[in-house]
């Protein structure tokens, strides 16, 4: 039994073991010297993983009595969850080496948190669910302070803690809850359990407290207070990671958690992750006007575009599932390009975040700020960029789900939050003359990351890659 | 109420008694010795349920290792808890409103609490049965076999840990003279000293 077990969670133990040999190799050769190498290994490691997971498995197959699960849908978010931590992880270097922070254990981290966001989305337990989203957030509140010596750093880091040990506490409450009523912590146990009609109290109770705990993982408004604190004390290429992979990784999280265990009652938790939607999506829009520095902004940023995924999420369809992961495909692929811009922003050697600083940026470097011009608009979702058809899939999975007003909402708040990504292109065009421009960065993986990421953006008006036929087969094993 | 049940409120009283404490009392050393005595009863409540393994495992682990490990890092740590509370104060006025709230949610909910007709069943279907094994064998079978990967999950969340208070506390300091063992053994008595023969009286 334990073989056939180990054969489906192959890609995690590789991927476990690697970690651990690389940990032992740097304490025993160059310490942190050898951590620019680690980075590039880590990174094909990951892209290695990713190609193992999404073409070798097959079909649905379940481990360890149901705990772990391999199907179309984990294969998915995997596939988006190594890529483009794999992205994210080689962006960084040069700024992390420029700073002094590159440590050995950093890569390490970010390959153990990969492991915990692989058992998150693979979860078919309680208890799996909540050891995958302990191992991801732990590696995360650690390089979220990496830089020691800031005061800045330090409280985002701690602040991350509190707050996410304050969320985890909340979900083990709902998880006993529910394990009180079903007395099972199995996904496949709980919905038997809870059988057709409609919620016991109990239960429904739990479900609620398990619903806040995963909110304030993907910082949906009311749970998102940490969100821009972080994002604004954390290097930025930490920064960088928090806004890509571990979304993906809470995202696919609560689809599965909604689907599997409590998908006889989709009215139920339908009706909570549209008020998290409607709020998210407007405090998103709404909250970053007033923002200058561009990680906070960013922070608000991904708080809305979390409010459009919860809204095909929602709708409680298959369709919802779909939408929600297209959208956060697309999300993804916009956030590597923005922070690898992010990343570059420099005056002087110094990094900056003040987004006047971009003032005129199309007269210096008039390639990068048309590629920025095309993320931006589909980050504000104008079409016919791909940002576009994110939105458009999941207004139209929350319509065809009966919630029009979500959708009605959601061009609302999608036109307000236009204003900041369009300010941001009317600084690098219109804004006024400076004589101190930004430094012309050099950096070609920054480059070629943010080229490919808003040519992504473009060509993927086509047939977004084929994506929404993956999308809808993941979707159709999660939701049925 | 037969004696267990008597026993059972005893210790449940203690406990919330002492975790109440744990939270106001003025002192932090007091607070340590109130969240042992939580600790001391809720491994009296695994001896009623029968778990008599995690109750030592509470007593031996909780009370013997991190209890204390509170204290040593409550004593060494310089922090005006007064301050804190000072601070707390301001907020105490939400945080009651929110915790009513919770407490009436919660009211209602054990009001009307069942259980699903299945609960008890799948529960005892994991564990073996209490007459053939004894409890630590039972607990062992369960976490090295049928838990086998939650227990190896919880391993690499204590790597991750372990990385953590490595990566955010070690400091390689270059300023500072560390021991060299080799270099004190190879010192040569001849180039290191020097021997003077001072005549009585004379001085250098």
């Amino acid at each position: 039994m334990i073989s056939a077990d180990i054969t489906v969670i192959l890609p995690e133990i590789a991927l476990a073991v690697y970690a651990m040999a690389a940990l032992i190799f740097a304490v025993y050769t160059g310490k942190d010297k050898t951590a620019g190498l680690l980075v590039w290994t880590t990174a094909a490691a990951f892209v290695v993983v990713a190609l193992w997971v999404g073409f070798g498995g097959q079909g649905t197959q379940t481990a360890f009595n149901g705990a772990f699960v391999d199907d179309a849908f984990a294969r998915f978010a995997k596939m988006v969850i190594l890529l483009s931590a794999a992205a994210v992880l080689v962006m960084g270097q040069e700024f992390m080496v420029k700073r002094d922070l590159l440590r050995f254990e950093y890569p390490v981290l970010l390959a153990l948190s990969a492991v915990g966001m692989m058992m998150m989305v693979s979860a078919g337990d309680l208890m799996a669910l909540y050891m995958g989203l302990e191992l991801q957030s732990l590696a995360l509140y650690v390089v979220a302070s990496l830089r020691r010596d800031s005061a800045r750093s330090t409280e985002a880091g701690l602040k991350y803690f509190v707050l996410g040990a304050l969320s985890s506490g909340l979900l083990l409450y709902g998880a006993s809850l529910t394990y009180g009523f079903a007395g099972t912590t199995l996904f496949s146990g709980i919905i038997t359990a809870a059988g057709d009609h409609g919620l016991s109290i109990g239960l429904l109770l739990g479900l609620t407290f398990m619903i806040t705990g995963l909110a304030f993982k993907v910082s949906a408004v009311p749970f998102h207070m940490w969100t821009p604190d972080v994002y604004e004390g954390s290097p930025t290429p930490v920064t960088a990671f928090f806004a890509t992979a571990p979304k993906m990784a809470a995202m696919g999280l609560f689809a599965r958690l909604v689907h599997d265990a409590f998908g006889n009652a989709t009215h139920d938790w339908g009706q909570v992750i549209a008020l998290l939607a409607v709020l998210s999506m407007f405090l998103g829009a709404i909250a970053a006007i007033g923002q200058t520095n561009i990680k906070r902004l960013m922070a608000y940023s991904s708080i809305a575009h979390m409010g459009f995924a919860l809204m095909g999420l929602a709708s409680g369809t298959a369709e919802g599932v779909q939408a929600m992961l297209i959208y956060m495909t697309i999300y993804v692929a916009m956030n590597v390009g923005a922070f690898a811009f992010i990343l570059s922003m420099e005056k002087d050697g110094k990094p900056v975040t003040d987004i006047a600083a971009l003032n005129m940026y199309s007269t210096t470097e008039p390639l990068k700020a048309a590629a920025v011009l095309v993320l931006m608009f589909s980050l504000a979702g104008v079409p016919p960029l791909v940002g576009f058809f994110g939105k458009f899939y999941v207004l139209k999975a929350a319509v065809d789900g009966g919630l029009s007003w979500l959708a009605i909402a959601g061009v609302i708040a999608s036109v307000i939050g236009a204003f900041y990504y369009l300010r941001i292109v009317y600084y690098m065009y219109f804004g006024e003359a400076t004589d101190h421009p930004l430094d012309r960065s050099a950096n070609p993986v920054l480059w070629a990351m943010l080229m490919l990421s808003a040519f992504v953006m473009l060509a993927g008006v086509i047939n977004l890659f084929g994506i929404d036929g993956m999308a809808a087969a993941a979707a159709n094993t999660l939701v049925n | 109420m037969s004696v267990a049940d008597i026993t059972f409120y005893c210790f449940a009283i203690v406990v919330v008694t002492a975790g109440l404490f744990t939270v106001v009392s003025r002192n932090p050393v007091h607070s340590v010795l109130w969240l042992i005595l939580a600790f001391l009863s809720s491994a009296g409540m695994f001896v009623l349920l029968g778990a008599e393994f995690v109750a030592m495992l509470l007593v031996i682990v909780y009370v013997g290792a991190v209890a204390v490990l509170f204290l040593f890092v409550v004593m060494m740590l310089d922090v005006d808890f007064a301050e804190l509370k000072a601070e707390m104060a301001k907020y105490i006025p939400l945080a009651g409103l929110i915790g009513v709230i919770l407490l009436l949610q919660l009211g209602m909910v054990f009001g009307s609490w069942h259980f699903a007709d299945s609960a008890q069943d799948a529960r005892a279907a994991v564990a073996p049965a209490l007459d053939q094994v004894h409890n630590t064998k039972a607990l062992g079978l369960l976490i090295y076999d049928d838990y086998i990967y939650l227990f190896q999950a919880a391993g690499l969340i204590l790597l991750v840990a372990m990385i953590g208070a490595i990566v955010l506390t070690l400091r390689h300091r270059t300023d500072v003279k560390r021991q060299d063992v080799l270099a004190q053994m190879y010192r040569d008595p001849a180039k290191a000293m020097e021997l003077k023969d001072v005549k009585p009286g004379q001085g250098l």
